[in-house]
């Protein structure tokens, strides 16, 4: 017994003692910090990182493979702890939640039976799954078994629902997921994303150029949950309550309900969702990324801009915007008539943006205030330019300089600043089918004058304008010139304009926009007694600043005088120089002009990290997906989508008080139920809600 | 000729984990992807080599000179522990690129019973020095063999169709015992 207690003693000292010689021997020295680091991580070894343990992600730390917010689980202390190790900025961290974008489930359809073992690796492994979605959720829960914080569930809709309160951002799921749809991610990765062949996208998102997330903020309306579709909607467009006026809402064309019925009122719920927030008498908060220290000039103050700059913002980037006009807002202010988007709106917009801490300077005009060497003295390091087109077109006629001729977004700008122009009880005219020539007939009506026409030189077909507009100047009682190509203005003897003398026109052959050429019927010269005569026939950016510094020699400049650049990336030839909205794509959509600002702030975003500048791979700029097109939708019972209220013709002519108006709560619930929650290939027909409403 | 029918014998007559069932925790742990089981194995390899010869050493000249062959458990324990800390050392210094491909199995082995196993089975059959060397390296090429067919098995039953009360550990056990069955064909082979 003795002999034995004592040899198991010996044998312990002696295991001891060569283990402890061995130490000594086979010392291998390693970074202090790596076990300094290791007692500030959680210790679970739980692998969340993507790790094997805890010490491997102290080292990965270290070796600066990986970020002082390696560790999902012990949280922002943690993180600030290991960041003091490591002599880091521990505010260069954003916290990442997992999301998932398919809510597929049981809408989507099979290929073909299976009833193998539960697990999304195992499906996928044959034919990529049973789902006819290429791209959907298999719906097995492999990332709901691997998530360490019980964050994911599978939802009663056989799709997995993530609690972003526990979700951590370890991205496990995104990992584990044989179909890569949930993706663990950053604001301003979200922020950076956009529109790929292989996302779940709705044939409304893809036509969007703004690329919103229409079912997704639809949905959150019909829950009631008007702050979440803020929310959604802003993670796109900044101006939500301006498009949601002024937008002619493209997506709505590719609604698949218009398939069968007329489509989702997408822009009237967007524009219900935006007023919602501005009549509830307080902001939502808008959350910004930790500040990068670099610095961007925005030049423009328009949608464009405002939209590059509150991306920028967002992504961390300081931005500071340089108007030339007195006030912010561009085209959303000067060209936009009050009876269409009042400028208190604008205002207020435009101050929650600023407020994000955004600097405005004003009455600073590019190129002559101010020069691109300016810019780079004083630290910006890039530099975006949308300053729009704000420069109109000619008509190349006799006397069209005369007292009494104006301009179109001339006219409208200076209206819009506040200036008295004698309308009065005058016969006006104006030359033109677009927006711009609505936009000003319909103001000469509301400033009093009496008899206004519109000389188009084609037919009502062919105007450019929407058709909404056209309608409400009809209603409006305009007076429509078709087929009649101004031909000279006379004037009086003191040079003011009496008449507008015009050619009746025939169509002839197509062109090449498609459209049939008018062509002048001779000897059909006929007068028109004007007082104020207007054009409005197209308009095209002002490049004057270009010869303002030799460091803009090289610049290129398309024969439309806007910026020729790639439409994805924006940036001109000039590396630190990017541009969107109208400079870059001539006169377009506000909506246009929000969604080129976010590419253009991802491509500055890019630029600032050092990273190379470039479209994202399988883009879907500008294209749909084929397969998610339809030409026939089964299942939808026709509903009737829900009209806005607008106020009397003759009410309206009266004043500048804004025509249309916001959906009621019921109206936009009403509206908002009528959305299929269509995906790529998935969609709720009316029959299923049916049912379910019975059940 | 005799060492011969001693590693057939070992590797699959009296296969460690599919005849013996010891180290059943990293036949089931170890086993669900490839990749862990070849790790696994050729740690196992490297391991059991070492702990059969440390051990026998130790107990041909310390435990039976002492005639305290009853300490024999309680001893190996130790020493194969302390082996493979010292093992995990040594190679962490000489070795860097064998202690990265074995990482995080080395440490996993302290607790293998197949290594226990193995090192008492040389000792009860009374072999000499070069029989339990050979008998410690066959037993672990056994060990490493049937991991790594099960492995494939359990991959393929990834894809099969098995009833919810029997999936994961369950069907891994069964077919543990159909594996088994199987090797049992060897019996009166040597």
């Amino acid at each position: 017994m003795i002999e034995a207690l004592f040899f198991m003693l010996l044998l312990g000292a002696v295991c001891g003692l060569v283990l402890s010689f061995a130490s000594k021997i086979f010392y291998v020295w390693e970074d202090p910090r790596i076990a300094e680091i290791e007692n500030f991580l959680a210790g679970a070894n739980c692998g969340g990182c993507g790790f094997t343990g805890c010490g491997a992600a102290a080292e990965a730390v270290v070796k600066g493979k990986a970020l002082p917010n390696v560790c999902a689980v012990a949280g922002p202390e943690a993180t600030t702890s290991v960041a003091a190790v490591m002599g880091m900025d521990p505010g260069s961290s954003e916290p990442k939640i997992s999301r998932n974008p398919c809510e597929g489930g049981d809408r989507a359809e099979d290929k073909f039976y299976y009833n193998g073992v539960n697990s999304c690796q195992a499906v996928a492994a044959m034919f990529g799954g049973k789902r006819t979605c290429d791209v959907g959720c298999l719906g097995y829960g492999d990332c709901v078994s691997i998530c360490q914080f019980n964050s994911i569930r599978m939802g009663e809709h056989g799709y997995p629902e993530i609690d972003e309160f526990s979700c951590v951002g370890c991205g496990a799921c995104e990992r584990i997921c044989p179909k890569g749809i949930l993706s663990v991610q950053s604001m301003s990765e979200r922020l950076l994303e956009t529109n790929v062949e292989d996302a779940a996208l709705a044939p409304c998102q893809q036509t969007c150029p703004a690329e919103i997330d229409i079912p997704g903020y639809i949905g959150s309306i019909r829950e009631g949950n008007y702050e979440a579709a803020v929310h959604i909607i802003r993670e796109r467009n900044p101006l939500l309550l301006a498009c949601g006026r002024v937008c002619p809402h493209p997506c709505e064309d590719y609604c698949r309900r218009s398939i069968e019925d007329e489509a989702v009122s997408i822009n009237q719920l967007k524009r219900f969702a935006a007023d919602y927030e501005m009549n509830s008498g307080k902001r939502l908060p808008i959350s910004v990324a930790p500040s990068t220290g670099k610095k961007v000039a925005v030049v423009g103050g328009g949608p464009a801009g405002i939209s590059c700059a509150y991306f920028l913002r967002r992504l961390g980037h300081d931005a500071v915007i340089f108007e030339a006009m007195p006030k912010l807002g561009g085209m959303l202010r000067y060209g936009i008539p009050e009876y269409r988007l009042p400028k208190k709106t604008v205002d207020w917009e435009i101050q929650g943006i600023l407020d994000l801490g955004i600097e405005a300077r004003t009455n600073v005009q590019f190129g002559k205030d101010f020069t691109i060497n300016d810019l780079l003295t004083e630290g910006f390091d890039a530099i975006f330019v949308g300053q729009g087109a704000w420069v109109d077109y000619n008509l190349k006629i006799d006397g069209e300089e005369s007292k009494g001729c104006f301009k179109g977004i001339d006219f409208l700008s200076r209206l819009s600043g506040g200036e008295e122009i004698p309308i009065e009880g005058k016969k006006a005219a104006v030359v033109g089918g677009g927006n711009s020539a609505i936009d000003c007939v319909r103001n000469l009506l509301r400033c009093g004058a009496e008899e206004v026409s519109i000389v188009y030189r084609r037919t009502r077909k062919e105007m450019p304008a929407n058709e909404v507009e056209i309608e409400a100047a009809e209603h409006e009682g305009v007076k429509f010139l078709f087929l009649a190509a101004p031909n000279k203005v006379i004037t009086d003897d003191d040079g003011n304009v009496t008449h507008l003398e015009y050619l009746q026109m025939e169509l002839g052959e197509p062109d090449a926009s498609g459209r049939r050429r008018p062509v002048p019927i001779e000897g059909s010269e006929t007068q028109l007694p004007v007082d104020i005569l207007i054009t409005a026939i197209g308009q095209q950016p002002d490049m004057g600043f270009k010869d303002s510094s030799d460091k803009l020699a090289d610049l290129q400049i398309t024969r439309w005088n806007t910026f020729d650049t790639d439409p994805e990336t924006l940036q001109t030839n000039i590396p630190y120089l990017f541009t969107a909205g109208d400079a870059a794509t001539g006169p377009s959509l506000v909506v246009e002009a929000i969604g080129g600002g976010r590419r253009a702030a991802r491509s500055i975003h890019q630029y600032l990290m050092g990273e190379e500048v470039k479209a994202p791979e399988k883009s879907l700029f500008k294209r749909h997906i084929e397969e998610s097109l339809f030409t026939e939708v089964p299942g939808v019972v026709k509903k009737k989508r829900s009209t806005m209220t607008e106020l009397s013709p003759e009410e309206r002519i009266k004043n500048f008080e804004e025509v249309d108006q916001t959906l009621t709560e019921e109206e936009a619930l009403a509206e908002a139920n009528r959305c299929l929650s269509c995906c790529r290939l998935c969609y709720t027909p009316d029959l299923d809600k049916l049912e379910k409403d019975v059940a | 000729m005799d060492y011969i029918v001693l590693a057939i014998s070992a590797i699959l007559v009296n296969n460690i984990l599919l005849a013996q069932y010891l180290g059943n925790c990293p036949f089931l742990g170890t086993s669900k992807k490839m990749e862990t089981a070849v790790g696994m194995a050729f740690a196992v390899v490297f391991v059991l080599v070492m702990a059969g010869l440390i051990t026998w050493i130790v107990n041909a000249f310390v435990l039976v000179p002492l005639k305290l062959e009853y300490l024999r458990t309680i001893g190996f324990i130790l020493v194969i522990a302390s082996l493979v800390q010292f093992v995990e050392m040594f190679l962490k210094k000489s070795i860097p690129a064998l202690y990265a491909g074995l990482g995080i199995f080395l440490p996993l082995i302290t607790t293998n019973c197949a290594v226990m196993g193995v090192c008492l089975i040389n000792v009860n059959e009374e072999y000499t020095f070069i029989q339990a060397l050979v008998s410690s390296f066959a037993y672990a090429v056994g060990f490493g063999l049937a991991l790594i067919l099960f492995a494939g098995v359990r991959e393929k039953v990834l894809l099969a169709r098995v009833p919810r009360p029997l999936q994961d550990t369950s069907i891994a056990l069964v077919t543990a015992g159909i594996i088994s069955l199987a090797f049992y064909a060897f019996k009166g082979m040597v």
